[in-house]
């Protein structure tokens, strides 16, 4: 008996504590969803809390220094104008992408972080599923306050969908980018290829490698790969080189899976780090995108495949994290091509991909009617000119663009002949678990897998990310 | 004094308890006052948490997506998964290797050894010794983890201006050797200290018995000295197994790769819940790991109640 009542005590405080957790698990979603509004909407002095992946010296300065010297302070005053008297922080932060998302979805889970944010497009849906992140319309009450702005018509639609989900806008987009082949003019001209270099197949790339490989202590082709490079495997790395296949990661609501498409682009890393055309350590150190950045601007590096951001943020002579001095004279750039001409997604010769991020509203704010102003306010043609500081980048908006873009030639390329033949993300909250896959699957055949072993590998994977064989695509 | 579970005299078993009372002369309830603190703050800091990991490791609660709102209870699922997980797998062979090397062979045989010859080295040598060996424990883990790699880096590194190897990235090639050699060099000290105190215990009659009948060193240290201090190598061996388990900083210096290549089980546990969003999963493998320390926590316990 009296082991009888020893376990029953046990048992009770057992289904106590259960009960306890389950509640606290089931708890998650409760607090947020029936919030008021207009809260503190007519409140004469607001605090505002600004996050963002960047920081002033460090990671993304240039942004990081608009918002702190330029963007609030201006709000700042704007909204003293109004007599309301705003105080707005800025969080920034210096780490690795998948950091700040991590710590970003920590302080979110717990109803606490910045007021308004920026995030990663492709964050947006998984964001939305765990109601991190609400649509603009019911964080700021009126959808008519949401959809009247008229910021709207001025961002493409294909690039609002960089704050979207599942057609409901949970943010403003903050611009795109596009993805091309860099090449060093110099060592081009050293092992006797052209100034204008154009590949027209992946062999072109190949080949002009291999004359490149002549040259003393250059490393022909850069290719992000392996999983310490993170999403930049990717993104700079097997996705261009896939939809150059005539594949994408998610078709027709399927994950890509173990197909002859995925084959060839793992055969293309196979052909680059196995015969000295690329550096396999720089693949697996934890800081190799940032070594590979160094060692273009130091003309160690002859081929390298990165979006407009490498052009103005990392070898830009002034600002840069790699500056060039020559920059201008140095560098060259050249569309991606397809495996071979016509064999891109959509029968293209030349391919790409494009990402970007959007600014958002974190639905548990104090002062929602404020972020939104906040947020109108930051992706005005006024502020978001002011943004550039006299550079060129390109933006959300397209007025913006047609203005600032025709001083920059990179950035004019991109903008007028990358963008037009570029692809997305899928915006799915399996999409991150799909791409730790592919980086992996690069990881294996850049350590010296075979590529049908990494391919077989890579499938387990994705069915296991996609939740189950019927929603990956194998033939 | 009376036991609870001491025989009647009869022989028979005892048929209750011993009176309440008898608890250390104390009632229960003045008993139970004085242990309350004590258990409230290892219910909330240890059991609630403990409970919690489990009921986790039952569902499929993730950082982001659908189930981070609403999880649903899996069963065993997760525990399923990682018996069929390579990467687990991985992860614990290496948690394996790293307690091996660096702990059960590393700090213990560099530890004694260092405690064994300072016992004849002057004071003044010795306090410099010490002071020397034990700046890697006081230093801040993270700080020790970042020296060590800068001593490893490729370009600059100490170790390779040391052999003239210019180049190598030491913890790209071996990074599983350099985690063994770092947790070596920073976890010496501890066995250094304790090895000290215990050689202390040796009777020095007996070490110059040894040495009056012409006993080598080898014999002097399995005759005279292990047996002394055999409760000590186990208890030494007890925890730094276990802090060399459950230690974080391999993340520091490798974050686990190249290529899972240095991913030990706490490193793989972080990454599956934090890079990869799967808190049931992690959940379920942190289970794992505490049972693989309770397991190993008996059999030093077994070990050291047999000695006694």
């Amino acid at each position: 008996m009296r082991s009888l009542s020893r376990l029953t005590t046990v048992g009770v405080l057992g289904a106590a504590a259960l009960a306890l957790l389950t509640g606290c698990l089931g708890s998650s979603d409760s607090g947020s969803g029936d919030q008021d509004a207009n809260r503190n909407a007519d409140a004469k002095k607001v605090e505002l809390i600004f996050g963002s992946n960047s920081v002033k010296g460090g990671k993304s300065s240039a942004g990081a220094t608009f918002i702190s010297d330029v963007l609030i302070p201006k709000f700042v005053a704007e909204q003293k104008g109004k007599g309301v008297d705003v105080t707005v922080k800025f969080q920034g932060d210096g780490s690795d992408d998948e950091v700040y998302k991590q710590k970003l979805s920590l302080d979110l889970s717990n109803k606490s972080g910045p007021d308004l944010f920026q995030i990663d497009g492709i964050w947006v849906g998984e964001f939305a599923q765990a109601n991190y992140i609400k649509p603009l319309t019911e964080t700021v009450g009126e959808a008519a306050k949401v959809d009247d702005w008229d910021g709207w018509q001025q961002i493409p639609e294909s690039v609002q969908a960089l704050g979207s989900y599942n057609g409901k806008r949970y943010g403003v987009p903050g611009g795109t980018d596009g993805r091309v082949l860099y090449f060093n003019k110099k060592l081009f001209q050293q092992a006797g290829l052209p100034a204008d270099w154009q590949p027209k197949s992946w062999d072109d790339i190949i080949s002009a490698g291999q004359a490149l490989k002549k040259l003393s202590g250059v490393t022909p082709i850069q290719i992000n790969g392996g999983t310490a490079m993170g999403e930049a495997t990717t993104m700079q790395g097997v996705l261009p080189l896939l939809v150059g296949t005539g594949a994408t990661v998610n078709a027709d609501g399927k994950w890509l899976g173990d197909t002859p498409q995925l084959r060839q682009v793992l055969d293309f890393y196979h052909q680059v780090y196995t015969t000295g055309l690329g550096d396999p350590v720089l693949q697996r150190e934890a800081k190799g995108r940032d070594k590979s950045f160094a060692e273009f601007a130091a003309n160690k590096i002859g081929i390298l495949l990165e979006s407009d951001y490498f052009w103005r943020s990392v070898v830009e002579p002034k600002e840069g994290v790699a500056k060039m001095a020559d920059r201008d004279s140095a560098v060259g750039w050249a569309l991606i091509p397809a495996r071979q001409p016509g064999a891109g997604v959509n029968g293209q010769d030349f391919v790409s991909m494009s990402g970007g991020g959007a600014t958002v509203i974190n639905p548990n704010t104090k002062f929602p009617q404020q972020a939104w102003e906040f947020l109108q306010f930051m992706n005005s043609a006024e502020m978001v000119k002011e943004s550039l500081a006299g550079a060129a980048k390109i933006t959300q908006r397209s007025d913006v663009n047609s203005e600032v873009l025709k001083s920059d030639p990179m950035l004019s390329f991109v903008a007028e002949k990358v963008l037009p033949i570029t692809q997305y993300r899928p915006g799915r909250a399996e999409y991150p678990k799909v791409s730790a896959a592919l980086q992996q699957a690069t990881a294996d055949v850049v350590g010296g897998k075979s590529t049908e072993a990494a391919a077989t590998a890579y499938e387990k994977a994705v069915e296991t990310a996609a939740g189950g064989k019927d929603k990956v695509t194998t033939n | 004094m009376t036991s609870a579970s001491a025989p009647a005299r009869d022989g028979s078993p005892a048929r209750g308890r011993a009176p309440a009372r008898d608890v250390a002369g104390l009632g229960v309830g003045r008993a139970l006052g004085f242990v309350a603190p004590a258990l409230l703050l290892i219910s909330a800091f240890l059991i609630f948490p403990a409970l919690w990991t489990i009921y986790i490791g039952i569902t499929n609660y993730r950082l982001t997506g659908v189930e981070a709102v609403s999880p649903s209870v899996v069963g065993l699922s997760n525990y399923t998964a990682a018996l069929n997980d390579a990467l687990f797998h991985n992860a614990l062979w290496l948690t394996l290797l790293f307690v091996l090397g660096s702990a059960i062979i590393g700090q213990n045989i560099l530890g004694f050894t260092l405690a064994w010859v300072m016992r004849r080295t002057r004071p003044a040598v010795r306090r410099t010794v010490e002071a020397v060996v034990l700046l890697a424990w006081i230093l801040p883990g993270t700080v020790v983890a970042y020296l060590w790699v800068a001593f490893y880096d490729r370009d600059g590194g100490t170790l390779n201006a040391l052999l003239g190897t210019p180049g190598t990235a030491w913890l790209i090639d071996y990074p599983m050797a350099c985690l063994v050699v770092f947790n070596t060099w920073r976890g010496t000290a501890f066995s250094m200290m304790l090895y000290s105190s215990a050689l202390q215990a040796v009777p020095p009659s007996q070490l110059e018995s040894a040495r009056m009948v012409g006993a080598s060193g080898w014999q002097t240290l399995r005759d005279i000295v292990f047996p002394h201090i055999r409760g000590h190598v186990l208890t030494n061996t007890l925890l730094i197994s276990l802090w060399t388990a459950n230690d974080f900083s391999p993340f520091l210096l490798t974050k686990g790769g190249p290529n899972h290549e240095s991913e030990t089980v706490p490193v793989y546990i972080y990454n599956v819940a934090l890079q990869g969003g799967e808190l049931g999963y992690s959940s379920a493998i942190s289970f794992l790991l505490l049972i693989a320390n309770l397991l190993v926590s008996l059999v030093y316990l077994r070990l050291l109640r047999r000695r006694s």
